[in-house]
């Protein structure tokens, strides 16, 4: 069965504009990505027999607008305000490791259950989604740029004007807060416990 | 003797770069005495896998 694919789009719409923002932290270039996004798949003939496929179609279209539009921007992500990210970044790793550089006990990381259940779940995402926001703005947009859109790292540390060592310092950041933040907000927490 | 920190710091750069050598013998002994570091190895592949998926559009 055919689906209804104005309707399925009207649905998907917030979903769709809730991962542009993530990426590119920019609300009218996030609209626009969408609104291409869009155009594109009315004008497709492709079938599709399920919503999540569908959803699965449309976000590799929207992956390649959002690139193309970082790629557009050579918006440099100017080494002064990966600056501005790093005070909080610090903060985050004197908090979690001792003057020796070891793990605080509280701090020390703990042993995820079955992440693959979470994957199935809805909450999980949420959370996961939240978990990036939280990251300072441009340590996130490396971050996204090399683990979400798939860039290799020489070319985002081009786009950023960054160095590779830069980069990868701003990368560990982005993944020490990330896998932080997931394991307060879920993996050490009720959203887990719910699964069992 | 690597600390934990700088631990951290290989196993984030190892999903971006090859280590040398001496890098991977270092991480390598790291994380078989330490629990809390081989359980955030883990962690980096849980987030890879995560962000892929979420990448995708595979979420449920």
């Amino acid at each position: 069965m055919e689906l209804d694919r104005q309707a399925e789009l009207n649905a998907l719409r917030p979903d769709l504009l809730r991962f542009a923002r993530l990426q590119l932290r920019d609300a009218a270039a996030a609209e626009d990505a969408v609104q291409e996004t869009l155009l594109a798949a009315l004008t497709g003939s492709h079938r599709f027999e399920s919503r999540s496929s569908y959803k699965t179609w449309l976000i590799s279209i929207l992956r390649n607008k959002i690139i193309d539009i970082i790629r557009g921007q050579s918006r440099e992500i100017a080494a002064t305000s990966l600056a501005d990210d790093e005070a909080g970044d610090d903060l985050l790793a004197e908090t979690l490791f001792d003057q020796r550089g070891h793990w605080q006990e509280a701090a020390k990381p703990g042993r995820w259950a079955d992440p693959d259940a979470s994957f199935e779940q809805q909450q999980f995402w949420a959370v996961f989604e939240a978990c990036l926001d939280h990251l300072p703005e441009r340590t996130a947009r490396v971050f996204m740029m090399r683990e979400v859109l798939g860039f290799e790292t020489d070319e985002i540390c081009k786009e950023a004007g960054i160095s590779s060592s830069n980069c990868w310092v701003v990368l560990h950041r982005a993944r020490l807060g990330l896998r932080t933040c997931l394991e307060t907000k879920w993996f050490a927490g009720a959203g887990a416990e719910s699964q069992r | 003797m690597l600390s934990c920190r700088q631990a951290t710091e290989l196993m984030s750069q190892e999903q971006d770069r090859s280590l040398t050598f001496p890098e991977r013998v270092g991480l390598r002994l790291h994380v078989w005495i330490c629990a809390g570091c081989a359980n955030y190895r883990r962690q980096m592949g849980v987030l890879r896998a995560a962000c892929r998926r979420f990448g995708s559009g595979g979420t449920p």
